[in-house]
């Protein structure tokens, strides 16, 4: 079975058509995971008994001839910070270690009601926290086109893994580009939604107000097929949104012909690399040749972006993570005399060096004196940048960026300098505070052979217009 | 430098955290560091712009309407168990790292 050539669509008729059974897909992708993640690191957990009763269920479907449900028999991978019901979640931290949740994310839910197999869970920088998967607890991953280099983080297992051809669909996290980032480094598609268009709930929190759930999948129709089994209202969720989703895929359909793609220079300065530079030029060339108009937008807060991210994102961090205390579920320190030396030397010992980093940096912003200086500032600047993209898609349909400055890193490369690891979110940061929805898209390879992914944005709820865009540009690569 | 050992100190008491004397000396320098590269939002003039907490007020909500009118569309009937059951109480404890069995245990809290 030749698993990188596996779609969505292809899985489904296979089974429907009673040539491929759902079983003998997942047991396929397990193999391929035995034989080929000890080089690579993506799974954290084997969910095999769920994934196999799953599969049973769409191959007694098929069998009875019925009309099988949009993802029926897909083998596909959730990242360690969505809950499941029974599987291990740690989030990719010591401090939740042992957790097996009672319940199932909202996410996870739908896409298994849609016929989905989770195979496992998927490695992931501790707590979302990381831009090269290498704060994972457990164990780095690396990248499938070049082992010695980083896949991009948080969602770095998630985007291996399809990378690897060990799904053919999975789910990310998203809070400042933790999916788009190692779609590009991996080279695969991964699509961050718009703020509140997909259920949060139970999904394990790290800044509530910018965490997105989205897919990522070898090619953009089937990001699309998952975005619409994901998307809509959840009672879960008090700011998941109540707008009707469209069809995507048949969106998809439509020309784009004579739509207006901005080009923003601020995205196109100091810092990009000259091939990812020249990749994203002739990426934008392309869809000039598609018919698209090519307009010049001004996004003038940008350079404002990461600074005020990482301010709103620690601030929301060390608020959410202030319910790790070793009381409830997870790690307790062992052989303490009280409870506040209980709370302390747990969270000590749990978290990882760059968890605590952004609990202390969240909890200076907050602290008293320091509030107005920098949280209630970061806001304003939040909203100014939100500004700079509602004025733009005044007068574009879409706007095309790089993904990320460079293409994949070296491991270790990164990892004793903070900030210049959150400086590689520069491009990505933007969507999550904004809101607006985002999707990377390969286009093109540097000279080493490292894929390089190009961003399309849209507006507030239009992940329909960036799944034409990008579907389009697929189709004339 | 804008932080102080200090400051590390109070901080790191406030977060429920120890640290040991070496993540110290590593956190003043990554703090100092990242905040270093924060204040370049001071050039910004925010004064008269509104801060913006989330995403999810710019839709749905009812702007004609005051206080949590405004937000009627994330309202559900208040009724007991409306969205789903509570855990079982074996359930909610299956997780703890000390339990009797009815209740969480931690180390005691009050001396007497």
């Amino acid at each position: 079975m030749d698993l990188g050539s596996l779609t969505i669509d292809g899985v489904r008729s296979a089974i429907q058509e009673r040539k491929v059974t759902a079983a003998s897909f997942a047991e396929a992708h397990y193999a391929k995971i035995a034989s080929d993640d000890p080089q690579i690191g993506a799974y954290l957990a084997l969910s095999k008994d769920r994934a196999m009763g799953k599969a049973a269920e769409i191959d007694a479907l098929a069998a009875k001839g019925d009309q099988l449900p949009p993802l029926a028999g897909v083998p596909v991978g959730i990242k360690d910070v969505m809950v499941t019901r029974g599987v291990t979640t740690t989030a990719g931290s010591k401090i939740l270690g042992n957790y097996l949740p009672p319940y199932d994310c909202t996410a996870v839910a739908r896409l298994e009601a849609a016929g989905a197999v989770v195979l496992g869970k998927l490695n992931c920088d501790e707590f979302a926290m990381g831009s090269s998967n290498e704060n994972s607890a457990w164990k780095p991953v690396r990248n499938p086109r070049d082992l010695s280099r980083v896949p991009g983080g948080s969602s770095g297992g998630a985007a291996a893994a399809v990378a690897a051809n060990m799904a053919v669909a999975t789910l990310g996290s998203d809070t400042g580009g933790s999916i788009r980032q190692p779609a590009s480094f991996c080279g695969v598609v991964g699509l961050k939604p718009t703020y509140g268009r997909v259920s949060r709930y139970g999904l394990i929190a790290f800044a509530s107000s910018l965490d997105h759930i989205g897919p990522f999948g070898r090619n953009v129709k089937d990001t699309a097929l998952v975005l619409q089994t994901m998307a809509g209202r959840d009672a879960m969720d008090s700011t998941s949104a109540d707008i009707p989703v469209p069809d995507y895929v048949a969106e998809m359909g439509k020309p784009v012909k004579g739509l207006k793609i901005g080009i923003a220079k601020e995205y196109l300065g100091e810092g990009l690399d000259g091939e990812v530079r020249a990749a994203t030029e002739a990426a934008v060339q392309k869809l000039a040749r598609l018919g698209c108009e090519i307009v010049e937008v001004s996004l003038p807060h940008t350079k404002y972006a990461v600074p005020a991210y990482y301010i709103v994102a620690t601030a929301e961090a060390s608020s959410n993570l202030a319910r790790f205390d070793g009381v409830r579920y997870g790690f307790r320190a062992a052989g303490v005399r009280s409870l506040s030396e209980m709370y302390r030397r747990s969270r000590d010992q749990g978290f990882g060096a760059e968890v605590k980093r952004r609990i202390m940096l969240g909890t200076y912003a907050l602290s008293a004196g320091y509030y107005d200086a920098y949280y209630l500032k970061a806001q304003k600047v939040r909203t100014l940048l939100t500004r700079d993209f509602e004025e733009a898609f005044k007068s574009v349909d879409a706007i095309v960026t790089p993904t990320s400055p460079t293409a994949a890193f070296k491991l270790g490369e990164k990892v004793d300098d903070p900030l210049a690891m959150y400086l590689a979110d520069i491009y990505t940061v933007t969507a999550n505070l904004a809101g607006i929805p985002g999707i990377s898209v390969p286009c093109g390879e540097t000279r080493d052979k490292l894929p390089i992914g190009m961003q399309i944005l849209g507006r507030h709820f239009d992940e329909a217009m960036i799944l034409r865009v990008a579907g389009a540009f697929e189709k004339a690569a | 430098m804008k932080v102080t050992e200090k400051d590390v100190a109070y901080v790191a008491e406030l977060a429920n955290l120890e640290l040991t004397e070496e993540e110290r000396v590593r956190m003043l320098r990554d703090l100092n560091s990242i905040l270093g590269h924060i204040d370049m939002l001071n050039a910004l003039d925010t004064a008269n712009v509104l801060a913006m907490a989330q995403v999810s007020e710019r839709f749905g909500a009812d702007e004609s309407k005051a206080g949590s009118e405004r937000f009627m569309y994330a309202s559900r009937e208040d009724v007991r168990e409306g969205l789903r059951k509570s855990l079982a109480h074996d359930v909610a404890l299956a997780n703890a790292p000390d339990s009797d069995g009815t209740f969480f245990e931690v180390p005691k809290v009050i001396e007497r």
